[in-house]
């Protein structure tokens, strides 16, 4: 059977586009054909994904919104110098102006800073509830794709028992329960979102399990424990990093739409969603009370989804 | 080295089991090289897997380097035995640098301490004529000989007795192969390593191998060296029908073909 | 470059000077090269390795490289039509009913969810104004036509229930079952065992003896070509470096072919170290 990639002959030559050697040292460095060591191997593949990447202009644009994202949540308190949750009943529900870029809500609080101040908040949810869930619904799949058996079906119905209920229904139980606040909420959202990545993780296992390089790596004496840690994870972060992608605009939706009901961040906390809710009263008068922290969420969920494609496609699997 | 006897491999159970091995045979003297010999289906490589250890539902007997093997095998085994498989895209991790890939039995047979394992890479990649250059590279920037030379490398490095070789060179470009087999060739004699080889091509058995057993269905047919398979002296006639086959396209012979069941 | 049979009436094909190149990030690839045959009612074998743009060239024939891809040729002309000047409505009209290829794997390229016989009746309805029922008997009398011993049974089972030999065998019904005048076969038989490709091989043989077809015949494997085929082009980096009657196999001269006809192992004939190939960078850009 013939491999169908290039092998050891090459087709004719291959014209460069655009001629011109790299312009920096570090450049031909990261892209060199013989690395010199694993680190700068490493380097030199997340470079040129990196360079994949950045042809997306999608993808680019999903990155921008991110980032400023990440800047705005850091340097909120430069960005104003109004404080978010100081209240000036004179000047409530002002509309839009050049002192008010958004215009202020019910308590005259300026939308514009509490907008600034509530992305931290969003960051914060979305990081906690990511760095939480993710190595675990990881470990959990891989674990029962590889190990099979007793093991594979005790996890998958535990996994099962958490998928059958709807992510909002569940998550407002969990607050009930443990009383609302942002870390509840957090810990609510965490419960009802790790279990597609553990289904997703087994999946993917199943399928490596039968590599002929996991059976190269058994016969060398490997036991499960680095098989499934060394072996198999690497392979499935790249899915796992696409559904974080997407899943984050469905993770910032449901810390919202727990805010809107009161039972995520209290006020006065400045939460994206609280607001929303708060401002619904007022929604055809003063439209901008609402409507403007529901644009932010809008923006950055699309933002994670934008991120998540161009990382797919840089991730895909056929180029590894 | 190795001894097998009367094995016997059955999947599934009952009307719908597959019976892939029935009864096979054979034994290889150390430093030999013993083909298996046969087409799709004739359970060849489910011989080798139980060889391995890769598969462990079997029954009769298995003994390698005088000790008798079971299900399991322990990891003075798994030194002793290695393999190379057939597809040089996918015995290699995909995220998985050269020098990771031979890093990994070293650790795991604790054979080396830093600069010793740096030591026996090199020395491994330069057995099988690759350079340094390769050793921090990825599997997708090798080509397919350059792979199936690191799959042998990864073999070598814990410099077993016994080397089992899936169909090594099918999956390669015809002028790779010659390269593959001579490489092959000279790793046995300089170490003198045993090998079972496991291939449908009869060109590449007769260059590797001393003796070969054909299989069909299952079953041994029949077992000779390679000298007699060379003078056209086999005497079941499924293996001169493999024979006549493999030397090339004949419209008289076609018609000669039986189905052997 | 063109190897002109020697008592040939007009050649079913004609290609000169074809260029097939892929523009992609890196620069643009060139898959073939200038490459120019001609192909009569006989068995042509091109062989070559991986990268040596012999199934681009099949596919190109029938124009089935798509964009980015880019076919040029100064003559791509078979029955006298010049393939290049059709539109996709026309050259749909020889694909399949004129000229036909098989690929290498069947599990591959039959449709998994219908049976083979409808397949095999739906390529004949393709071509031919036929009822459902005339297209059924065509089809078992093309299942026996490919020694197929219980067609009306075969015609009922799914690809998937088929061994690999009978589902390439499906295959060839169904290619040939329209009466092309030209068959390119692409490593039709490489996934077969052994004994199944020599079956599988006197079939098209067959073919063309009794029915005046010609046969494009693409492989990698250099014996099998040399034992089956009437003539020999040897593809190198997207360029023909050698054509010449199979029989004349073994006076072959250009050192890219002597090296490769060298460097196969053979049971009849053992060697301590196989002579390795080496290549020399000038074999891409000369002719021989």
């Amino acid at each position: 059977m013939i491999p169908p990639a290039i092998g050891d002959q090459r087709a004719g030559e291959v014209m460069p586009l655009s001629s011109g050697r790299p312009r920096h040292a570090w450049r031909a460095w990261l892209l060199t054909e013989t690395p010199g060591s694993r680190a700068q191997a490493r380097l030199g593949q997340a470079y040129v994904a990196w360079l994949g990447f950045r042809r997306n202009p999608l993808a680019m644009a999903g990155l921008t919104i991110l980032v400023v994202l990440v800047l705005v949540a850091v340097l909120a308190p430069v960005l104003t110098h109004q404080s978010p949750v100081s209240q000036e009943l004179g000047r409530r529900l002002q509309p839009p102006s050049a002192a008010y870029w958004f215009g202020t809500d019910e308590l005259g609080r300026d939308i514009y800073t509490r907008i600034l101040y509530g992305s931290r908040i969003t960051l914060l949810i979305v990081g906690l509830v990511v760095v939480s869930v993710a190595p675990v619904g990881l470990l959990i799949g891989t674990v029962a794709g590889y190990m099979g058996g007793a093991v594979d079906v005790v996890l998958m119905r535990m996994t099962d028992v958490f998928l059958a209920f709807p992510r909002l229904i569940l998550a407002l139980a969990f607050v009930s329960a443990l009383g609302p606040g942002i870390e509840n909420a957090v810990i609510a959202i965490a419960c009802t979102a790790w279990p597609p990545y553990a289904r997703v993780a087994r999946a993917e296992t199943l399928t490596i399990r039968n590599s002929d390089f996991i059976a190269a790596v058994r016969l060398q004496g490997a036991g499960p424990l680095r098989i499934v840690l060394g072996h198999v994870v690497p392979l499935c972060t790249s899915s796992l990093i696409v559904r974080v992608g997407y899943d984050m605009a469905g993770i910032i939706l449901t810390a919202a739409g727990l805010g809107f009901l009161g039972l995520g961040a209290q006020p006065p906390s400045p939460e994206w969603g609280a607001m929303i809710s708060s401002g619904r009263k007022f929604l055809l008068d003063q439209w901008w009370v609402a409507t403007i922290p529901g644009a932010a969420i809008l923006v950055v969920s699309l933002g994670f989804n934008l991120l998540g494609d161009g990382i797919r496609d840089v991730l895909d699997p056929k180029q590894g | 080295m190795i001894t097998v006897g009367d094995l016997r491999v059955t999947f599934g159970h009952g009307a719908s089991a597959v019976h892939a091995v029935r009864g096979i045979s054979f034994h290889v003297e150390e430093g030999g090289a013993y083909g298996l010999v046969g087409e799709s289906g004739s359970g060849k490589t489910t011989v080798l897997r139980v060889l391995s250890g890769l598969l462990g539902t079997w029954e009769g007997r298995l003994a390698v380097g005088g000790q008798e093997q079971g299900a399991r095998r322990d990891r003075a085994f798994h030194k002793m035995v290695q393999m190379v498989f057939q597809d040089p895209y996918g015995s290699l991790h995909p995220r998985h640098t050269v020098d990771r890939a031979l890093a990994e039995p070293i650790a795991i047979h604790r054979l080396g301490r830093q600069g010793d394992s740096s030591r026996r890479i090199v020395r491994a990649l330069d057995e099988v004529g690759l350079g340094p250059a390769f050793r921090f590279r990825y599997p997708h920037q090798l080509s397919g000989g350059q792979r199936q030379r690191v799959a042998i490398a990864r073999a070598l490095v814990l410099e077993p007795r016994v080397l089992l070789l899936d169909e090594p060179t099918s999956s390669l470009d015809v002028s790779i192969q010659a390269e593959v087999l001579n490489l092959l060739a000279r790793l046995r004699r300089e170490h003198r390593l045993t090998y079972v080889l496991v291939t449908h091509n009869l060109a590449v058995v007769a260059h590797l191998c001393e003796r070969l057993g054909v299989m069909n269905l299952g079953r041994m047919v029949e077992e000779l060296t390679v000298a007699e398979l060379r003078a056209a002296e086999p005497r079941e006639p499924y293996t001169r029908q493999l024979l006549r086959a493999s030397l090339g396209y004949d419209r008289r012979a076609v018609d000669a073909l039986e189905t052997f069941d | 470059m063109e190897a002109a049979p020697r008592s040939e009436p007009a050649p079913l094909l004609r290609v000169e000077d074809l260029w097939v190149r892929f523009p992609g990030r890196m620069g643009v690839v060139e898959a073939v090269r200038g490459v120019g045959f001609t192909v009569g009612r006989e068995k042509l074998g091109i062989v070559g390795e991986s990268g040596s743009g012999k199934t681009v060239t099949g596919r190109a024939i029938l124009r089935l490289v798509l964009p980015p891809g880019l076919v040029t040729a100064r003559r791509l002309v078979f029955d006298g039509q010049d393939l290049l000047a059709l539109n996709e409505a026309a050259m749909r009209g020889i694909r399949g009913r004129r000229i036909s290829m098989v690929m290498q794997d069947p599990k591959f390229s039959l449709n998994p969810v219908m049976t083979v016989g409808s397949q095999v009746a739906e390529a004949y309805r393709m071509h031919a104004d036929a009822s459902l029922e005339e297209a059924r008997r065509r089809t078992l009398e093309m299942l026996a036509a490919v020694k197929i011993r219980d067609p009306e049974r075969v015609y009922r089972l799914y690809p998937h229930e088929v061994s690999g030999g009978m589902g390439q065998r499906v295959m060839i019904a169904m290619m040939l079952i329209p009466g092309p005048d030209l068959l390119i076969a692409d490593e039709p038989t490489s996934a077969l065992d052994v004994t199944v490709q020599m079956q599988v091989l006197a079939i098209l043989d067959d073919l063309v003896t009794q029915q005046g077809m010609g046969l494009v015949f693409v492989s990698h494997d250099l014996n099998l070509v040399a034992s089956f085929c009437d003539r020999i082009l040897v593809m190198y980096a997207g360029r023909i470096v050698e054509t010449c009657r199979a029989s004349e196999l073994q006076q072959a001269r250009h050192p890219y072919t002597r090296g490769l006809l060298q460097s196969l192992p053979r049971v009849d004939r053992p060697v301590a170290e196989l002579p390795v190939l080496q290549r020399d960078p000038a074999w891409q850009d000369a002719f021989p």
